[in-house]
């Protein structure tokens, strides 16, 4: 088995900001990361982008580069197209990479595969031309494609940015559907002072909403039951703002209310969660180093929670800081003396977060979607089964799935897992914390039987049945 | 698939491959990512579920729906996180009816 | 009193007797766990299965034959009733073997069970040409399989679900996430749960599974039991691969194909080793080859309930009457026999069936 010093899953900016801090420091560090490139979802394809698509993209993007390009250090490897399926509280991962699997331990682990899109339950969210905003963005990032019919809807500053990204590119969306409400705004008011420490992302995203606005694109806000329609492939968007039902014919719907940590990995480990009622999420619980209670084990960037790219580049590079002192190579007071400034900047960061969390709240049909709304998208479940479920008595979601198998498809609950939590938390009258999450257990991402199969100790021959 | 896409293409230069999805051939752009270069090519119903034969499409493009599978050398994959290369023949991934249930 | 019969544990044992229970007319109370607790009701195979069951205790097949017997008509009852179809095959299973020895030595256990039920005990032998024909996807390794024609397999968590539904449905109580913590007797019996509160019946039954290593000494049994781990792997939905079940690997009428099983002694520990998951890996594609390009979805370890003999204990209490033990490793299995025949012996009734044999007394003689 592979060891290193710091083992790290993901090459988004907390990734590779812990990767290069610990080996700054003199650490190998084994990084392992899905895809082909390094820079997470964020900085998706950042070393390889033409430079057109990169001026859409704009400088928050290209920001990304040079953290990609200090993988160059050659105490860093980095392990791109590894799709890890099991990782132990001993810190050893098993991954596969092109249809073969291997295991890699770490005296250190850094878990820090980043976000997820907050799943978005309404009516008609499967059909063929329903996408995460998200996805546009990565279509745009690493394909250079973008839907020319599209209505984006939802909430969050992110839904403005990949607006503005599409007008620049000339194909504007046809609407932008907001789901916020002007009470949100105002609840958000008090944290308004905090947020002007991070001045900085306030102003970008008054940018793009300027941007939006001269291109004339038509804003709907405070929209209530959404629902896709179409026949097989989404044709049109329905929406209630203003006291009006309407529908805009599109061909593409782009859906976003915020993301959300991506736990699985997290869960999978056994580590303790904790609900943000503010961000309305689970957690992974952890120390300012990253560290959780596992020892050994770290949590960085977005899956840590949601704090966005900067944010997550200096947990990374708190955590090689940390690595670097557990394993004895950087002394305890000079790690201090190097963490003070990033705990400072960090601390600027996020503080637009509390702003930004209470005025683009996620809209109230991810947390009570209608009974005919399919939550669990792999195993075509809908709240109202949940529902029937918590009548039957389920109080947590571990109950439901072995009722109604919601999260037991290949997605393991990525895009049910909280919609089924509030749904059970909301009908049984408990709270998200007492209601749980489901039990996450590998694999986390599917594997053949003949990659497993192949790491038998005995070999399938010697085996009888 | 004889659908205009959806999508605009910002870069349609570059080098083609031939891909076969689902029995028609699709020049794409060699090394892209397969889900981003069949959506750009016009094709918007990528499976239909197990469960209710629904007809679905690429929804998250990285890799944790599993909402764009389809079948390689008879393995299920997931279209977004695979590599178009020439002469890929891709199949859709077995729907409802084709198991006992 | 809150009810006549309280019972201690909401999984599928549990339920078949509250379900048995309120047919006979009675008012139950069910109390059961935490969401996050051990469960074999949950992490179980699936199967109704005879074979191999009671090879070295005859009155333990029977009682297995007995249940399988009566599950069509439990499954079709319990299935009108809720409007779930439970996906009951009864059309045998295999066990499969790689090893021609292996297969001759079991044939033998099998035969002497046989003699010793007096020739009620249907199964065949077939080696890997005749094997083929029933199943034709299996792979070249196979040296053959003991087809017993008794068995079958079920869909475990549609019954636990119809159990839940239909218990309530009859007027039963059941309430969830109640961690019973003490019982004590008296008169009747009350139960106090983590949660501070408390009920309490005329009798008591104690299908806590695991749960019972704790409670069972407050109500006066010895409650021997152990977990056992078992490690189960299931793989996306595929077209239809194999006709019949057998104990290693079934295909589950959502198209998912499960494959299972290790007996593991790890005490508490239900986790998922990569030794294992990749042993039973490798003996399921080496029986289907196909299953090679499948992808695994899903794995988890389930904590069986074992008693040193391996049979169920079914016990009143010696020295608190009216309190009863039920514990198995075979809930799906037993489940039509504890819907069906076990309330009567509950009730003391005339038609009870006789259990001496699964007395906790035997392990005392010993």
């Amino acid at each position: 088995m592979d060891e290193v010093d710091l083992l790290i899953l993901g090459a988004g900016p907390a990734g590779m900001a812990a990767a290069a801090e610990a080996a700054g420091a003199g650490l190998v560090v084994a990084l392992l990361d899905e895809q082909a490139r390094p820079g997470g979802q964020i900085y998706r394809d950042v070393t390889a982008v033409p430079p057109a698509r990169a001026a859409i993209l704009g400088p928050e993007y290209r920001a990304g580069r040079p953290l990609a390009e200090g993988l160059a250090d050659p105490r860093i490897r980095h392990i791109p197209g590894a799709t890890a399926w099991k990782i132990d509280p001993d810190r050893t991962i098993a991954y596969s990479v092109d249809g073969k699997a291997a295991l890699i331990r770490g005296r250190r682990l850094l878990i820090a595969s980043g976000a997820l899109e907050r799943p978005v339950p309404i009516p008609g969210w499967t059909l063929p031309g329903v996408m995460t905003a998200g996805a546009a963005q990565i279509l745009l990032k690493q394909s250079g494609i973008l839907p020319r019919r599209a209505v984006i809807a939802g909430s969050g500053p992110l839904l403005y940015l990949i607006a503005a990204q599409m007008v620049r590119a000339g194909t504007p969306p046809l609407a932008l559907v907001e789901t916020q409400t002007r009470g949100d705004l105002l609840a958000a008011l008090p944290h308004l002072p905090g947020a002007i420490r991070g001045w900085r992302s306030m102003a970008k995203g008054l940018g793009w909403i300027a941007e939006l606005k001269r291109a004339g694109v038509p804003r709907h806000r405070g929209a209530r039951d959404l629902a896709v329609d179409g026949a097989g492939r989404a044709e049109a968007l329905a929406l209630t703002a203003g006291g009006r039902r309407r529908t805009i014919p599109c061909e593409t719907v782009l859906l976003h209310e915020g993301v959300v940590p991506n736990i699985q990995a997290t869960r999978l480990l056994g580590l303790p969660h904790r609900w943000d009622q503010a961000q309305r999420c689970f957690v992974p619980r952890h120390d300012r180093w990253g560290e959780t209670p596992l020892p050994g084990i770290h949590v960085a960037g977005d899956g840590a929670g949601i704090g966005g790219a900067l944010v997550a580049e200096l947990s990374g590079r708190l955590v090689g800081l940390c690595a670097a002192a557990a394993l004895g190579r950087l002394d305890p007071v000079e790690r201090d003396r190097r963490a003070a400034p990033l705990f400072r900047t960090l601390a600027r960061e996020r503080a637009v977060r509390p702003f930004l969390d209470a005025a683009y709240p996620p809209g109230p049909q991810t947390l009570s979607p209608a009974d005919g709304t399919i939550v669990c998208r792999c195993e075509e479940v809908t709240a109202g089964e949940i529902r029937r479920h918590a009548r039957l008595g389920c109080k947590g979601p571990n109950q439901a799935k072995a009722f109604g198998r919601a999260g037991m498809g290949p997605c393991q609950g990525r895009f049910c897992g909280l919609a089924v939590t509030a749904i059970l938390a909301e009908a049984n009258g408990q709270s998200p914390d007492e209601t749980g999450y489901f039990r996450i257990r590998p694999p986390i991402k599917p594997v053949t039987l003949a990659e497993i199969a192949a790491m038998a100790p005995t070999g399938p021959d010697k085996d009888s049945a | 698939m004889n659908d205009a896409s959806p999508f605009l293409d910002l870069d349609p230069g570059g080098p083609r491959v031939s891909v076969r999805f689902d029995g028609t051939d699709h020049a794409l752009p060699e090394g892209a990512n397969l889900a981003a270069a069949l959506l750009a090519a016009g094709v918007r119903v990528f499976r239909a579920t197990p469960v209710s034969g629904a007809p679905r499409a690429p929804f998250c493009m990285m890799g944790a729906c599993y909402d764009c599978l389809v079948l390689i050398d008879g393995v299920t994959r997931q279209a977004c996180m695979t590599r178009v290369t020439d002469g890929l023949v891709v199949e859709r991934a077995p729907g409802r009816d084709l198991h006992d249930g | 009193m809150d009810a006549e019969y309280a019972i201690i544990g909401g999984g599928v044992v549990g339920l078949s007797l509250a379900w048995g229970l309120s047919k006979r007319g009675h008012r139950v109370l069910v109390l059961d766990g935490s969401d996050g607790g051990f469960r074999a009701s949950r992490g179980n195979f699936g199967l109704v299965w005879v074979q191999s069951k009671g090879l070295t205790e005859p009155a333990y097949a029977r009682w297995s034959q007995r249940s399988a017997a009566a599950w069509a008509g439990f499954a079709a009852e319990l299935g009108e009733a809720t409007g779930r179809d439970l996906a009951l095959r009864q059309e045998g299973g295999y066990d499969f073997h790689l090893d021609e020895a292996e297969l001759e030595a079991k044939v033998r256990l099998f035969q002497g069970l046989r003699a010793r039920l007096g020739g009620d005990y249907p199964f065949e032998v077939l080696g890997h040409n005749a094997l083929k024909r029933e199943e034709p996807k299996i792979g070249p390794k196979v040296a053959g399989a003991i087809l017993h024609h008794q068995d079958g397999h079920v869909n475990p968590l549609r019954l636990l679900q119809a159990l839940a539904a239909d218990v309530r449905r009859m007027g039963g109580r059941v309430l969830t996430g109640q961690v019973v913590t003490d019982v004590a007797g008296g008169d009747g019996f009350a139960m106090t749960c983590a949660d501070g509160t408390r009920h309490c019946a005329a009798k008591v039954v104690l299908a806590a599974g695991l749960g019972a290593m704790d409670l069972g000494p407050k109500l006066g049994f010895a409650a021997p039991i152990r977990p056992q781990r078992g490690q189960v792997l299931i793989t996306e939905k595929l077209p239809k691969l194999m006709n019949r079940p057998s104990g290693i690997i079934r295909q589950v009428d959502e198209g998912g194909v499960q494959i299972g099983d290790s007996k593991e002694e790890v005490g508490f520990d239900d986790s998922v080793t990569l030794e294992v998951a990749a042993t039973i890996a490798a003996r399921a594609v080496a029986i289907y080859p196909a299953l090679a390009r499948a992808q695994l979805v899903r794995s988890w370890g389930a904590l069986r309930i074992m008693s040193p003999d391996g049979l169920p204990i079914y016990q009143q209490s010696p020295t608190m009457p009216g309190a009863y033990l039920v514990t198995c490793h075979s809930g799906i299995t037993l489940a039509a026999a504890h819907a069906r025949f076990l309330p009567a012996w509950l009730d003391d009734a005339a038609d009870a069936p006789d259990l001496e044999v699964f007395s906790e007394r035997r392990f005392a003689l010993s």
